[in-house]
């Protein structure tokens, strides 16, 4: 729930900025702008936080390994997969299509998440 | 009857280990009739063992190219493993190296660690750890080491009687899971060991410890059973990992399980930690706590339990 809410508070703040923007940029930019959402993931201590996360279609995730063990992002149906993450190293993804997405660490396979995207919400469903 | 009879041999073989202790440069292992056996740590009085029969060395985890806080020279701490490894009295007949030779499967690290694991002059048999296989085309190590080696680099080879068996259970984990052998490699196993006698001792090496040790932190092997399964017969049988950074051993049966330690960094005890991640410990006690471990085997008794022991000076 915290999750949703916080999308939606980067997507209005987004929107926000966008709505500053237009005036003087293309109508067609102000629209990509509007429909950027994001979210973080921490892999810390072998572990993806939140393991869970629940977002809008639309939505990039990035996950970012804050541990000295290099980790891994691999879809369990190999629709993404990351390259070995060092400490620090960042890997994105956008989830354009509603569905649950499960996914793990090739090589730490007990480290698993879970990814569900929503319809994107009234106001962005309109582009 | 049967049964009676292996027992008989349970007790004899372990009446045949002792108290041991390792220093965690590596591990000296000597096979007298045919029982596989640590003789002690490397830099201390190895020559008290005077083996007579084959005589070989276990290092793992070198994790080349690793600069955290946990230790920042792993090129260093592997220098010295070699240097005590040149050293010993005796010298071994060649080296098992359990993997995780490199930190990130770079080029420069498989060549690093080449360059100072090859100054022991020694034959070197490796098997590959996760950390060595997370190149983009997981090619580096099989170019490497994987010559006359099957599938993802399993392998096997004879010396002085002893039957030695390298698996492969760090490539393609199941989400959820542990290591895994799949089954190409339990087939070729169950080939590998048709028509052998019984009486052939046997010691496979892997990377991911094929005994439950810690399942909550990925320490275990999936389908290890099945490999086991396959072992039963044979009258000896050692299995030695590493992935744990620690020494820890279990007898059951005919089956003796060791992990090495780690020349590299010290991982914590099972749940000892929040994650199994690297263990920063104090600058001046990073090498004691990287050679020296104690394992207690406990006489007498049908199983081990596991003994979590922090790590000591």
């Amino acid at each position: 729930m915290t999750i949703i809410a916080r999308s939606i508070r980067v997507a209005a703040a987004l929107a926000v900025a966008a709505f500053a923007v237009a005036a003087t940029l293309p109508a067609a930019t102000a629209r990509a702008a509007e429909t950027e959402l994001k979210i973080e993931v921490k892999i810390d201590n072998f572990a993806f936080a939140p393991q869970r996360i629940v977002v809008q279609a639309g939505t990039t995730v990035t996950w970012t390994n804050a541990d000295d063990a290099p980790h891994t992002v691999v879809s369990t149906t190999k629709l993404f997969k990351s390259s070995a993450l060092d400490t620090e190293d960042k890997f994105s993804f956008t989830f354009t299509t509603p569905g649950t997405y499960e996914y793990f660490c090739s090589l730490h396979p007990h480290m698993t998440g879970t990814v569900v995207v929503e319809a994107a919400a009234a106001g962005n469903a309109a582009q | 009857m049967t049964s009676d009879h292996d027992e008989t041999q349970g007790v004899s073989r372990r009446k045949i280990l002792e108290c041991m202790t390792w220093a965690g440069t590596g591990v000296l292992w000597t096979i007298a009739g045919g029982v596989p056996r640590s003789t002690g740590l490397i830099g201390e009085a190895v020559a008290a063992a005077e083996p007579s029969g084959l005589t070989f060395l276990q290092i793992s985890d070198s994790h080349v190219g690793f600069d955290k806080p946990a230790n920042p020279n792993t090129i260093g701490t592997l220098e010295e493993a070699i240097n005590k490894i040149k050293a010993l009295p005796v010298k071994p007949a060649f080296v098992i190296h359990t993997g995780d030779i490199t930190h990130l499967s770079k080029l420069s690290e498989f060549d690093d660690a080449d360059r100072i694991i090859s100054q022991a002059r020694l034959d070197v048999h490796y098997v590959p750890g996760e950390h060595d296989v997370i190149d983009p085309e997981q090619k580096l190590y099989r170019e490497r080491y994987g010559h006359g080696a099957k599938g993802a680099g399993w392998y096997s080879f004879d010396a002085n009687g002893v039957h030695f068996i390298g698996l492969v259970n760090v490539v393609d984990l199941k989400a959820g899971g542990l290591g895994n052998l799949g089954n190409d490699q339990l087939e070729w196993l169950e080939n590998d060991l048709r028509g052998r006698s019984a009486s052939t001792p046997i010691v496979v090496f892997a990377h991911i410890p094929l005994w439950s040790v810690y399942p909550q932190w990925g320490w275990g092997t999936d389908d290890a059973a099945r490999a086991l399964d396959q072992l039963k017969r044979f009258g000896s049988v050692t299995v030695l990992n590493g992935h744990i950074h620690q020494v820890m051993q279990k007898v059951e049966g005919n089956v003796t399980f060791h992990t090495a330690m780690s020349t590299a960094f010290v991982q914590p005890a099972p749940g000892a930690q929040p994650s199994p991640g690297p263990m920063k410990v104090a600058d001046d006690k990073l090498r004691s706590l990287l050679g020296i471990t104690d394992v207690t085997f406990k006489r007498g008794q049908q199983r081990l339990a596991i003994v979590d022991q922090p790590l000591q000076g």
